[in-house]
């Protein structure tokens, strides 16, 4: 991140105080939900339904870690095999996801190939829809593929990404030609020198990628409602889907649903937290021109 | 020949790029491709489309009160507050945030950031205790505390409440990619143009954004408002998930891509669906194409 000295700066030490004050208390404001998550995942029954309601909790346990648990401990598929669906998909998403797009972007940005301007155009074009609209005709292909109630039905069809690849081809633009035609010379192929200069290059670009594939796998909902038939192939955000669905205007459960959300909270947190000035320098190259 | 030779000598490149080509191609080029085709059948996914030319548009924005009277408005409005709204925000806090020195300003962004991972099912079950009905709903019971109001307000149930529920919620979380784009873009801007502005006479800080910052960062303004457009049309079960019904109480949540949703897996009238879907990327195409004009960068 490059840091630029302001030029105009405010004049006094208590402008600059009360200005970063405002905006801590704005930043306290807008996760305000999250630190009452956190509250409300450990919060026993009785405070759960307490009046008046109480923000923060005053004698945390983990009653509702245990419940959320149980409830489905003794059902057919319990929640530890949703939870295990969704880590093995995510890993393998964005692993896949990474790959597939760091494999198009290089060419995308380096080797003038027939259909180059196209295929940018085109993935610049779809950068403007959503699969969301497109259900309809994602379920046909999904089916005709054979790959229905299978693991190949949660990947596949998020490695399509062409905001990944958008991201990757944009930092790789900035990867001077010099330093591929010199790793030509010394007789690497185009599989090295991907390997070797490319990656190695843009590993802030790379880790940005990976955030955003794991959040779109983390949470997705769509691809186990719709192509996933068994009960047992359906990823964790789906359970939390069925175990909300009478949850407006109902208290009971809140504390096991304030776990869940914990759940698929936490991870994204976590990993934007260690990687955030990667993501950082990745989006100043972000830019449409 | 020629050409032939020429694809072959980038033989290496097609196969570099051949596994997110055909992903790419089967799950959203065909899938746009074939929901175009279908507008123009009736499909109810058991028997073969058949072809019926425009009725479904016709029918779309002449007799589809549902579409007309509530999907419609419903969308525009929900779209208006929250494309441009949560893009304004996003690109407020993002110079706010860069205004700030040191430590500080890694946490705020974060803090913008994170309600923007809520997206989806989590965000759901945080909003509904803070917006339940009754007076343990946490809105409600500050706000009768202060005596702002005399009795509880159903947030998310109320059809007069429930739109303005769906907008705070979706402002609130809208902080997301195209935030991010837009802070680093703020805090690439070239240094030396913000002292040759100085040298020029530019006197305070708005002067400062409008003719140096904005300019500089036009290509990540565009990415962000590519970004905004994306996230405003393809959220559509924020009013389901908060009211808890399907459809939401007297339509009032009810945005294009519930409608979609309703027809297409619920009536399975598969072929009306998809001419609601082409409606709707029209409309989002529109929406890009403004978005470039105003931004672009090529032709300065």
């Amino acid at each position: 991140m490059q840091r630029r000295c302001n030029p105009l700066k405010p004049s006094g030490l208590a402008v600059k105080f009360g200005f970063n004050a405002i905006m801590i208390v704005l930043s306290l404001l807008m996760i305000l939900p999250i630190i009452y998550i956190f509250n409300h995942a450990f919060k026993p029954y009785h405070e759960l339904f307490i009046y008046p309601p109480r923000f923060f909790v005053q004698e945390p346990n983990v009653q509702n870690f245990v419940e959320l648990f149980w409830v489905t401990a003794n059902s057919i598929v319990p929640a530890s095999r949703y939870l295990f669906n969704s880590v093995l998909i995510s890993v393998l998403s964005v692993i896949g996801v990474t790959l597939v797009s760091a494999l198009c972007a290089y060419p995308l940005s380096k080797h003038p190939f027939p259909g180059r301007n196209l295929l940018f155009a085109t993935i610049i074009l779809m950068l403007m829809f959503t699969p969301e609209i497109i259900q309809i005709p994602r379920y046909l292909v999904v089916s005709n593929l054979g790959i229905m109630n299978t693991y190949w039905g949660h990947l596949l069809p998020v490695l399509a990404a062409p905001v990944g690849v958008f991201l990757l081809k944009q930092f790789i633009d900035q990867i001077p030609d010099a330093l591929i035609e010199a790793s030509k010379i010394d007789g690497a192929n185009e599989v090295i020198t991907f390997l070797r200069v490319i990656i190695p290059m843009c590993m802030p670009a790379i880790a940005t990628v990976a955030i955003l594939a794991f959040q779109n796998s983390w949470g997705n909902v769509e691809t186990s409602a719709l192509f996933m038939q068994d009960d047992e192939m359906k990823n964790f955000p789906f359970f939390l889907s069925t175990l909300t669905n009478n949850l407006a205007n109902n208290v009971a459960r809140q504390g096991a649903a304030a776990v869940a959300a914990l759940i698929m909270l936490v991870p994204n947190l976590i990993i934007f937290i260690i990687l955030q000035s990667k993501v950082i320098s990745t989006m100043a190259h972000s830019g449409i021109k | 020949m020629k050409l032939l030779s020429k694809l072959w000598a980038y033989r290496s490149s097609y196969l570099f790029i051949a596994p997110f080509v055909i992903c790419f191609a089967l799950f959203i080029v065909i899938p746009i491709i074939a929901a175009v085709g279908l507008s123009f059948t009736y499909y109810n996914g058991i028997e073969k489309p058949r072809f019926i030319g425009w009725s479904n548009f016709q029918y779309l924005i002449s007799q589809d009160l549902l579409f007309l009277k509530y999907a419609l408005s419903n969308t525009f409005k929900f779209a208006v507050i929250v494309g441009p709204g949560g893009y304004a925000a996003s690109f407020l806090l993002a110079w706010l945030i860069s205004r700030l020195r040191g430590g500080v300003r890694k946490w705020v962004a974060l803090a913008m950031y994170t309600p923007s991972l809520t997206i989806g099912i989590a965000m759901t079950i945080i909003w509904l205790p803070l917006l339940s009905g009754d007076r343990i709903g946490y809105l409600n019971s500050l706000l009768l505390k202060i005596s702002f109001i005399d009795v509880p307000k159903l947030w998310v149930t109320d059809p007069d409440l429930l739109m303005n529920s769906m907008i705070a919620v979706t402002l609130w979380s809208s902080m997301g990619v195209g935030f991010l784009a837009m802070l680093a873009g703020i805090l690439n801007v070239d240094t030396t143009l913000y002292e040759a502005g100085k040298i020029d006479g530019i006197k305070n800080s708005f002067q400062e954004l409008w003719y140096i910052t904005i300019p500089s960062m036009k290509p990540q303004m565009l990415f962000g408002a590519v970004m905004a457009i994306v996230t405003t049309f393809k959220t559509g079960a924020i009013g389901v998930e908060l009211s808890g019904q399907n459809p939401t109480p007297e339509y009032a949540g009810h945005l294009i891509v519930n409608h979609i949703n309703d027809y297409g897996f619920i009536r399975f009238e598969m072929g009306y669906a998809a001419a609601i879907s082409v409606f709707l990327l029209l409309v989002m195409y529109g929406a890009n194409k403004l978005s470039f004009s105003l931004f672009n960068s090529n032709d300065e």
